[in-house]
């Protein structure tokens, strides 16, 4: 038992070495203290990748570095700075990497147009269809 | 028209699973291509923000943007104590030094005691460190881990990003760079 203890405590510490050993940055897990700023910021947030753990959020993450991500985003909001304009700061930087809202951009253009090509093709094909039952409806 | 529709479907027929093949082939180059988990900064060809960090050691000042334009190349070198590939490229950068390159460091949230320890082990290359608690120069600069080397021109614009620690063979590289930002 005590053998299975230690191996656990092990696994647990082993990533431990590979961090640093600071405090997070104050801002990091503490929420601003007006909640219409606070909900501003978490809306943000959810929407910034982290750039250590490349699936989540930085809202989502505990990495450090995510921590002072978020203690960033808390300072510049409770500043009166705009949330877009944070997230160009950080695309400015990162590219559009950083940021899981899409961006009005020429390459998202086909994204977009994809399903009003579908839905046009879907019309066609239909249209063709019921054209060739009415064709054959009349012959016969 | 009726003479050609039979031709015309079973031509059509086999198109579902040719793009059934399609996906499937995507899929697995996607599952076994290596993943590409380096995050390029956007930020280089831009001048250096703004900052001015406190001294990170006793032994070496900090480090403001003022005083990394001195009309000059110079290399700024992203570590942390606490980070094993930054170990591993100290050589490099000793070897770096001895060439007359002149190198700042930004300790990424370090401790002092650890920052003394990892100098005194691996030998202190820096003319500066500057100490970066809150990842803001790292966050400034775009860089997103450790280690990572910005060659900085004599103007303050960033040239050159490295990613990841700097082996024996990129020596030359980085001398290469260097002297590509003194034009």
């Amino acid at each position: 038992m005590k053998r299975l203890i230690l191996a656990l405590m092990l696994l647990f510490a082993a990533p431990v070495v590979a961090q640093d050993q600071l405090p997070p940055a104050p801002l990091a897990y503490k929420q601003l203290d007006d909640p219409a700023q606070e909900a501003k910021a978490q809306r943000l947030m959810e929407t910034l990748r982290c750039l250590k753990c490349q699936s989540q959020s930085i809202a989502d993450s505990d990495a450090p570095m995510a921590g002072d991500m978020r203690h960033q985003v808390r300072t510049r909001i409770a500043a009166g700075e705009d949330p877009e304009a944070i997230r160009a700061w950080l695309i400015e930087r990162y590219g559009d990497y950083v940021s899981y809202a899409p961006q009005n951009k020429p390459i998202m253009w086909p994204l977009f147009a994809a399903p009003l090509v579908f839905l046009l093709i879907a019309a066609l094909l239909l249209r063709g269809r019921f054209r060739r039952v009415k064709v054959k409806e009349d012959t016969a | 028209m009726s003479e050609d529709t039979p031709k015309r479907s079973s031509l059509a027929i086999w198109l579902p699973l040719a793009l059934f093949g399609a996906f499937f082939v995507l899929v697995i180059w996607g599952l076994y291509r290596p993943a590409d988990r380096e995050v390029v900064s956007a930020f280089v060809g831009k001048p250096l923000p703004q900052f001015n960090l406190p001294a990170a050691t006793a032994e070496r000042p900090g480090l403001s943007t003022a005083e990394m334009i001195t009309g000059k190349p110079r290399l700024l070198n992203v570590f942390a104590s606490w980070c094993v590939p930054c170990a591993a490229e100290a050589p490099q950068l000793e070897a770096l030094r001895q060439r007359g390159v002149e190198i700042d460091g930004v300790a990424i949230r370090d401790r002092r005691e650890d920052l003394d320890r990892f100098l005194g082990n691996y030998g202190n290359p820096f003319a500066r460190i500057g100490k970066d608690d809150l990842s803001e120069v790292q966050v400034g600069i775009g860089s997103s881990g450790v280690p990572e080397t910005f060659v900085i021109d004599g103007k303050g614009v960033i040239r050159y990003q490295h990613l990841g620690e700097i082996r024996p063979e990129d020596v030359a590289l980085i001398l290469r760079k260097l002297q590509e930002a003194q034009s």
